[in-house]
């Protein structure tokens, strides 16, 4: 069969990169070819230019600049190869590839609600841009640290919750849902397993269609070698088995199609 | 310059495949690299029917490799004969299935079921870590491998490759027994078994606690055994074991690999088997070696 690549790794340019806050950076990346691809709620994969570090880490898009070809990646500094992405200065080349996933599907909705919670925040900001319906953004944290919630007050209605009640409602962001009555034809939402968790439960409790972000630990990134496989409701036509690939046929579910 | 290698009477274009597991039938990979410039490729093993494999995590980085604990999941032999075998056949490549089991039932099923479709190789798993019963139960023991590979013979159509676990205390004891059953070829080495403890969570990283150790930090220990079963057995050996370039290859084939399988590479870098089939064929220019075939085993000579 004749050959031609449909997708690439290449090494793109760092922009620009700041401290957002404790532990977090952003960082503004250029390389046209997967930003003019890239959809919300899709990752890219960054490799470590360190030999012992094989995996590339996998990172949600943030933002997207397709004019200028520029994606953000706003991410956690969470072990060496992180802290290695945290360290980058503008103008320095770093090897990635993607877009990778399936990203969020958005047609026909009406009014939205937005559920972001810790490092899962930043991949609903592109969305939040991108929809063009009515939206309330629910955006769960620890403490007052509340990086991005200030973006995205540009795009909708946003409610806060934190862990402490330092800001917004005590609790998590089904109590800052149901303490602000907030409402909506369609959930997208991108968190820790227990947000989903609890997501999935009042969404399914209330009658609402949802979608959910996922996250599993990868290796390579593009569905060959079912390391990051979730629970599937139903069979699944690819796996053949009640297993779907978070990297592949994710990270985006369908609240009925995944099981915790 | 020929880069042809046989095994078995049959004629891969060139040494490089892919090891099994880290390239799943070639489709997803196939979006990076031109399938028909490989020599072969070798698929994720395929059980009976559908396995489910193991819990997550199924995986946790180390210093120049990885563990990985899958479980040998896979959609069963009915679906991949009827999906994965056509998509593979499209590409001017020989392909080379691996094939798993519980029981030595469930790997004659298999071989049955294959004995009609176009495929050039059968590789055997008898030494994946991370399944409990049958794997590497069968791989550790040299009585068990021996009349395994008896009886798949009497069942199979194409040549059979016993791929050896370096979990034993003499790997060349393995690869006798695999040539006592009438084994068409060894390839080796699958992955060392390993562990790895989160200490934040106090608990084992992997949800099945070990996991098959694989990448760059295993190599040399791979070099060694292909080194080893090549001296003390007649089989071909395709050889294995954080192959990344070129000139790691060119270690397993002068040790004395026909074929080299390119596997944990791929997911540092989707170009990898590329890489791997580019540096070869440098060195050869740079050499000016005519013929692949003077490099196997070269050490050995």
């Amino acid at each position: 069969m004749w050959f031609m690549a449909t997708k690439i790794k290449t090494a793109a340019v760092v922009c620009s990169i700041t401290k957002v806050t404790n532990g977090i950076y952003s960082m503004w990346i250029k390389e046209k070819c997967i930003a003019v691809a890239a959809k919300p709620g899709q990752f890219i994969s960054l490799f470590s230019k360190d030999g012992s570090k094989l995996l590339p880490r996998p990172i949600s898009i943030c933002e997207v600049n397709k004019e200028a070809g520029e994606l953000r990646l706003v991410y956690r500094v969470a072990g060496e190869g992180t802290k290695e992405f945290s360290k980058l200065k503008e103008g320095d080349s770093i090897e990635v590839m993607g877009p990778l996933g399936n990203g969020f599907q958005f047609a026909d909705v009406k009014k939205a609600v937005l559920i972001g919670g810790g490092i899962g925040i930043p991949p609903m900001l592109e969305l939040a841009k991108q929809l063009p319906c009515e939206k309330t953004i629910v955006l769960g944290y620890r403490d007052q640290d509340n990086f991005l919630a200030e973006e995205f007050k540009a795009y909708g209605n946003v409610v806060i919750s934190t862990e402490d009640g330092s800001v917004g409602t005590k609790g998590n962001v089904i109590d800052a849902i149901k303490e602000n009555k907030v409402e909506g034809d369609m959930i997208f939402a991108c968190g820790p397993t227990p947000m989903l968790k609890g997501v999935q439960a009042y969404a399914l409790a209330n009658g609402i269609n949802a979608e959910l972000s996922l996250e599993e630990r990868m290796a390579c990134g593009i569905g060959a070698c079912l390391a990051c496989v979730c629970k599937s409701k139903d069979k699944d036509h690819h796996s053949n088995v009640k297993n779907k690939r978070v990297c592949k046929d994710g990270p985006v579910f369908f609240v009925d199609e995944i099981e915790f | 310059m020929n880069t042809k290698v046989s095994i078995a009477g049959v004629e891969f274009k060139n040494p490089v495949t892919t090891a099994s597991g880290t390239f799943g039938s070639g489709a997803e990979y196939s979006e990076f690299v031109d399938l028909n410039k490989l020599g072969a490729v070798t698929t994720k093993g395929v059980a009976s029917i559908p396995w489910a494999g193991n819990a997550t995590p199924r995986i946790a980085e180390t210093y120049g490799g990885m563990l990985n604990a899958i479980g040998l999941q896979n959609p069963g032999v009915e679906l991949f004969k009827e999906r994965d075998i056509p998509f593979l056949r499209q590409f001017d490549t020989k392909i080379i299935v691996n094939v798993c089991g519980k029981s030595v039932e469930e790997y004659v099923e298999v071989v049955q079921k294959l004995a009609d479709t176009d495929v050039d190789l059968l590789e055997i798993n008898i030494s994946c870590p991370n399944v409990k019963e049958g794997c590497i139960a069968f791989g550790q023991n040299p009585k068990m491998i021996e009349s395994i590979t008896a009886e798949l013979k009497k069942h199979a159509k194409q040549p059979i490759v016993m791929k050896l676990s370096p979990n034993v205390t003499d790997i060349t004891e393995m690869a006798r027994a695999a040539e006592a059953g009438g084994a068409d070829a060894v390839s080796l080495i699958n992955t060392l078994t390993g562990m790895k403890i989160d200490i934040h969570k106090r608990d084992y990283f992997l949800a099945n606690r070990t996991g098959g150790l694989s990448g760059p930090a295993i190599k040399p220990i791979a070099v060694r055994m292909v080194n080893q079963v090549a001296n003390a057995v007649k089989l071909p050996i395709i050889g294995m074991g954080g192959i990344q370039t070129g000139e790691d290859a060119l270690e397993f084939l002068m040790a004395g690999a026909t074929m080299v399988a390119v596997g944990t590479a791929n997911f540092a870098n989707p170009y990898a088997t590329m890489d791997v089939l580019k540096g070869i064929e440098e060195y050869m220019k740079q050499y000016q070696v005519a013929d692949i075939n003077e490099l196997i085993g070269c050490v050995n000579r």
